[in-house]
């Protein structure tokens, strides 16, 4: 069996994959990393979404060994130095811009690589990047709403959660 | 901690920040497919891909032997296993007193498979791929036999009934209402307003796939099953004494993080006593985690109605009577409440927020090859709201009234609860004038010509679409859904344990899969208790620690389950009395509770809450004659009435002529659900549901060719509504308070899902009534509503 | 999944290498041929990763061309400034395929190579008379795209980058599919060496095709108006449960509108 080495969350693993091991399952099963879900086997439903050398990508459409030598960041790694939660995912909680939360890592992946390409996105800006991320409790309303919080609170603005 | 410092941290009312959300946003949440237990083995389901038909040969010799199979399963090990069949919860009663047919459904197909996707042999290997791998390799010839799927020419019984037992395909035909007084009412009505319509059929979509892990320790000869569940009890209790044979005490069922249920994952399911039962058939553990392909074919769908409905007026546009047939799809088996969504969960919502003097319902259930139906978030009460609220706007057309105005005249005054509808159902309170003018005012109503005219000149059409919903949640008083057919009793139950040094810890029988009740019902206790929010824990989801629990459905989990608690903290609040009239060397009726304190009235004497807790664990000197120590309650609380939310909504479209493509431009909610504990919370629900319920309308649809083949079986063809789809929305509440539970509430899960479709259809009908078009069925997409212009096109040229 | 061995070759003469062996399979982002393959319904023997290839990188503008690297990404195609200078409506298309996270992992090779019929690049290519390289030569793309999932490409051949001509004009109109969201019409309109071309993708059951009729109605008379006065035959268009063949038909007529509505 091949090895596949990179760097997740800051950190370099290595482990024996076969050559149909997909992203999602190497960092679900070899790292025991289970906050990647996966919701559809048709690269839809965005739950699986990481960051690949900085790009959110679906770890569902990436074989593991395709990501040899990347650095991967999953929503296990993008807290805050001491742990505690980021200015995005505060937002989420702020605004309750989750439910169940199987969608959430995916949505909040997907939403910090927005963030880092447009620092002042509209509504509707926010509404059509986040089309590959599918959630069926939120109605997508407060998702939005948390993301332009957070764009807006790293901007430096402060906008009050209800 | 002074009560009102309590409800500052989290009492009811407050707008609480989830605390379950740190663990989703972090990625520690712990759903079952996240779980791997030691030594672990995995299943995947050899399938149906054929919707009706004879199974002529199984042969597992050659994939048995493949690599990593442990052993393959077929219908005959369970056969000789003696496993029951899945088994469904309600039995309705036809018209004519038969009772409804209810044909085995088997764990794996036991001769012949019944739609695609019906089980028919389980791998076991050591990985998932060498079990998808050995499935391919399984021999398999079933001879396919004509599929039954379209229900009007289902019940006419040509060709192979999809069970023997039903040669007309008719499971029930059943009735509600006063049929002589609905006709005599027809007969002197000044206009009748008749609408056919399909209620589409929906694929319910949550985002985690069902997933179950079945583990058996032969030590101490205890079964576990890890499933996705809403109701852990409620599968103990099905796959315990109908499917496998275990007793409650050898088996724990654990429903751990569960990502969003919308009804599908109430029903008990095959997979969930296969599992149970092979893990002690191989002594190892054995995980089933579903793809999304695979949900589409096994999880139950919801909807699916053909109906015919008329109204009958007064030449005022008063309502006279209602009439509804409906034919209701159960699909191939009975799932779990199916037999009662399109009768109890419909037939006796028909008569919305009206007074309508007279109602009659018929509806004929009928079995077809396609996946089992059952209740999908609203489950019958969409139904019946779509087929009210369509019928009333065509009306209003006819006759030229405002679809405000129409309603208006009929509405159930304030002044008239407590109502008796002529079906079966007493509201207990609502305002619907109330919810009606704060959606109008919202919406600004009394602007929208302004609006059309703009978009008009734009090309496109507007329409503004309104919808008045009812809905009885709270399911369930037990005594009237068991004279109406459920098997068990609809109770819930809570045990309230208070710890030694005073912080609680909550044990509910709802269970929460997206709902916040770690928050909600952490808010309660420490409203009722003045305690700090903090110091409260809500445990859910595991037989083993929590009593017993019919789980969360039908909006149902506050307005009962709450109730429970609440009945259970006073329970505990009544017990610390006595010990708190000990310590003080009071007469127990001079103490009383408040601020999370014991007080001797008229003293300063005061003993704190966790005084108390402490000297019912710890005690010296305790009259333990009279008191028994320890301070933990259960209570089981059974509702004496459904609660019955109610609301307006409007929503505003703008309709593309030239592609028929829709844009909803806004989405006004004013809805009635009795006292908010958690307004956040109470929005974020309603945001969900009327995004399903516009998914409904527009978008989202489940279709089965006439071979019984599902080609909208992924999301490459099923469409889910995404956040682009839609603006955001404005949701208010206007409060009725609940007469019969203490806290005043009524459920709010479902609403949007219930009042969300007709809204949309009506402002598209509105948008596009120049051209003649009175109605559309859902789903409204680009090339239906684009066909329906084509066709009006011409008629509207000749006149 | 089926099982199969992963090389990465750096070089296109290594890539060309590794594609003779039995049943060996190009992957470029992987966008389509992931999900084929979850699905069992591809069984290489050997996937060849073609993403490790320098050479089939970059995005350059030189004398009226652009050219456009195989293993560029879709993301990169809608950010590049170069692209949107000089044809703004191909920055456009790649800004609007699938997803963000659809984009940063899917290449204009995979695109072209794989040929969907709902695809939204071949209209580009074939829209804008674009010039298709290989290992082996260079295509004019209405060579190149032959039919539902077929195109000129020999087995082990593999497309290196392409090449569009700068147009005077262009636009891109894509009517989703709700579902997919991939194109259920979409419509490149480009006045290119002297003509306008009128490509369509996601209508036709034999993939993107140009559109003759509306070609010649604009030729005349580039307007709104000649569209509207054109006709578009539903024959051979398909159909499925998200538009009959009328029904694309006509949105293939009103997307050309909206597209030399853009232009004007």
């Amino acid at each position: 069996m091949p090895t596949v080495s990179m760097t997740v969350n800051g950190k370099a693993v290595a482990s024996d994959v076969e050559g149909r091991t997909l992203l999602v399952d190497f960092l679900r099963e070899n790292l025991r990393l289970t906050g990647t879900h996966v919701g559809c086997d048709t690269l839809q439903c965005g739950a699986c979404v990481v960051h690949v050398n900085g790009d959110s990508v679906k770890a569902c459409s990436m074989l593991a060994l395709s990501a040899e030598g990347a650095e991967i960041t999953t929503i296990e790694g993008i807290a805050n130095p001491d742990g505690s939660l980021s200015v995005l995912q505060r937002a989420f909680q702020d605004h309750h811009g989750l439910q169940c939360g199987f969608c959430t890592p995916g949505m909040v992946m997907s939403a910090a690589d927005l963030l880092k390409r447009n620092a002042n996105p509209s509504e509707r800006e926010v509404r059509e990047w986040l089309e590959g991320n599918l959630c069926r409790c939120t109605g997508y309303h407060n998702i939005v709403k948390a993301i332009l919080a957070a764009a807006a609170e790293m901007r430096g603005e402060k906008i009050a959660a209800e | 901690m002074p009560r009102d410092e309590a409800v500052a941290s989290g009492g009811i009312g407050k707008a609480v920040k989830r605390r379950e959300d740190v663990r989703f946003l972090t990625g520690k949440g712990t759903y079952t497919d996240d779980m791997n237990r030691p030594d672990q083995t995995y299943c995947v389901f050899l399938r149906s891909n054929v919707a009706h038909g004879q199974i002529t040969r199984v042969d597992t010799a050659a994939a048995s032997a493949m690599p990593g199979v442990v052993r393959i399963f077929t219908g005959e090990d369970i056969a000789a296993a003696g496993l029951g069949g899945v088994p469904c919860g309600w039995e309705i009663t036809s018209s004519n007193g038969e009772k409804m047919k209810e044909p085995a459904h088997p764990i794996l197909a036991q001769g012949k498979v019944r739609h695609v996707g019906d089980p028919i042999a389980a791998v076991v290997a050591e990985s998932r791929e060498a079990a998808k791998d050995a499935a391919e390799a399984i021999g398999l010839e079933i001879e396919e036999m004509g599929a039954v799927v379209n229900m009007t020419t289902a019940i006419q019984g040509h060709g192979a009934p999809v069970h023997d037992e039903a040669e007309d395909n008719l499971c029930y035909d059943w009735d509600l209402g006063d049929k002589d007084a609905t006709d005599a009412a027809f007969a002197n009505a000044t206009h009748v307003t008749t609408l056919e319509f399909v209620n589409n059929r929906m694929i319910p979509n949550a985002m985690e796939p069902r997933a179950a892990i079945g583990e058996y320790d032969a030590a101490r000869d205890q079964h576990t099953l890890y499933t996705t569940s809403q109701n852990p009890h409620v599968i103990r209790l099905l796959m315990g004494a109908f499917v496998l044979n275990i007793p409650e005490h050898k088996l724990r069922v654990m429903a751990p993080d569960v990502g969003g249920g919308f009804g599908s994952k109430i029903f008990h399911y095959a997979e969930e006593a296969f599992v149970t039962w092979a893990s002690k058939e191989i002594g190892r553990p054995i995980k089933w985690t579903a793809e999304r392909s695979e949900s589409f074919v096994t999880d139950a769908h919801g909807r699916d109605h053909v109906t015919k409905a008329e109204l009958a007026m007064d030449s005022e546009g008063k309502f006279l009577a209602l009439r509804a047939d409906t034919l209701a799809n159960m699909g191939a088996y009975l799932s779990t409440f199916a037999p009662c969504v399109p009768t109890w969960l419909h037939g006796t919502l028909l008569a919305g927020q009206y007074a309508h003097p007279a109602v009659h319902c018929r509806v004929r259930a009928v079995f077809t090859n396609t996946v089992p139906v059952d209740a999908y978030r609203g489950a019958g009460r969409p139904e019946a709201t779509y087929l009210l609220e369509r019928l009333i706007n065509k009306a209003a057309q006819e006759i030229g009234l405002d679809q405000v105005e129409i309603r208006r005249r009929n509405f159930i005054r304030p002044d008239q609860f407590p109502y008796d509808t002529p079906v079966a159902l007493q509201y207990d309170t609502g305002n619907y004038l109330a919810t009606l003018a704060r959606a109008l005012e919202m919406a600004d109503y009394a602007g929208f010509n302004a609006r059309k005219a703009e978009s008009a000149a734009r090309g496109k059409l507007r329409g503004i679409g309104l919808s008045c919903y009812i809905e009885a949640c709270g399911i369930a008083p037990s005594s009237l859904v068991g004279a109406l057919g459920a098997r068990a009793g609809l109770y819930e139950a809570a045990s309230v344990r208070v710890n030694p040094t005073g912080s609680v810890s909550v044990f509910t029988g709802s269970h929460s899969h997206g709902q916040g009740h770690e928050t909600t019902f952490a808010q309660v206790v420490a409203d009722r208790l003045g305690i700090p929010y903090e110091s409260i824990e809500i445990v859910h989801g595991d037989t083993d620690r929590v009593p017993f629990g019919m789980g969360t459905y039908g909006s149902r989990s506050l307005a009962v389950g709450g109730t429970a608690i609440v009945n259970a903290v006073d329970k505990v609040i009544a017990k610390g009395k006595k010990i708190a009239a000990h310590l003080m060397e009071a007469s127990e009726a001079d103490v009383v509770f408040e601020d999370g304190q014991y007080k001797v009235a008229g003293t300063d004497k005061a003993k704190a809450f966790g005084e108390v807790s402490l000297a019912a664990y710890v005690p010296h000197q305790y009259p333990i004659e009279d008191i028994e120590p320890g301070l933990e309650e259960t209570a089981f609380y059974d509702p004496k009435n459904f609660t019955f939310p109610a609301g307006s909504y409007l929503c505003e479209v703008e309709v593309d002529p030239d592609t028929g493509k829709i844009e909803v431009l806004g989405f006004w909610a004013a809805d009635d659900f009795g006292n908010v504990v958690n307004p956040m919370i109470v929005e974020g629900q309603v945001h969900g549901g009327l995004v399903q319920g516009l998914g409904q309308a527009f978008i989202e649809n489940c279709v089965y060719d006439e071979n019984g083949q599902l080609p909208s079986g992924s999301y490459m063809d099923y469409a889910m509504p995404r956040a682009g789809d839609f603006p955001s929305f404005e949701v208010d509440t206007c409060v009725t308070a609940c007469t019969h539970n203490p806290l005043g509430v009524k459920g709010c899960g479902e609403a949007g899902a219930i009042g969300a479709p007709p809204a949309l259809v009506n402002a598209v009908v509105d948008a596009l009534s120049a051209y003649g078009v009175d109605h559309i069925d859902m789903p409204l997409s680009p090339q239906k509503v684009w066909a329906t212009i084509q066709a009006a096109k011409p008629a509207m040229a000749a006149e | 999944m089926y099982n199969f061995d992963y090389v990465k070759p750096a070089s296109v003469a290594d890539a060309v290498a590794a594609l003779q062996g039995e049943d060996a399979q190009a992957i470029a982002g992987g966008q389509t041929l992931i999900a084929t393959m979850k699905q069992r319904l591809a069984q290489p023997r050997t996937l060849v990763d073609l993403t490790g290839i320098t050479e089939m990188q970059g995005i350059s503008v030189d004398g009226g061309v652009v050219s456009v690297g195989a293993g560029a990404r879709h993301a990169e195609v809608a950010g590049s400034a170069e692209v949107r200078g000089a044809i703004p409506a191909l920055a456009d298309l790649a800004g609007k395929i699938g997803d963000p996270q659809v984009r940063n992992r899917g290449t204009i090779g995979g695109s072209i190579a794989n040929n969907d019929p709902s695809a939204c690049y071949p209209a580009a290519v074939l829209g804008l008379g674009a010039t298709v390289v290989t290992n082996a030569r260079e295509i004019a793309a209405a060579d190149f795209f032959q039919g539902l999932y077929t195109t000129s490409l020999n087995e082990g051949e593999v497309v290196t980058a392409v090449k569009f001509p700068v147009a005077a004009a262009a636009s891109w109109q894509k009517f989703e599919q709700p579902a997919s969201r991939f194109s259920l019409v979409g419509v490149f309109v480009a006045k290119v060496e002297g003509e306008v071309r009128v490509a369509v993708t996601g209508a036709s059951e034999e993939g993107v095709f140009r559109a003759a009729a509306l070609e010649q109605a604009l030729a005349s008379d580039f307007s709104a108006a000649a569209v509207e006065g054109a006709s578009v035959s539903s024959a051979g268009m398909i159909a499925d449960l998200h538009g009959t063949p009328d029904y694309r038909a006509n949105l293939v007529k009103v997307m050309t509108k909206r597209a030399v509505e853009a232009m004007s």
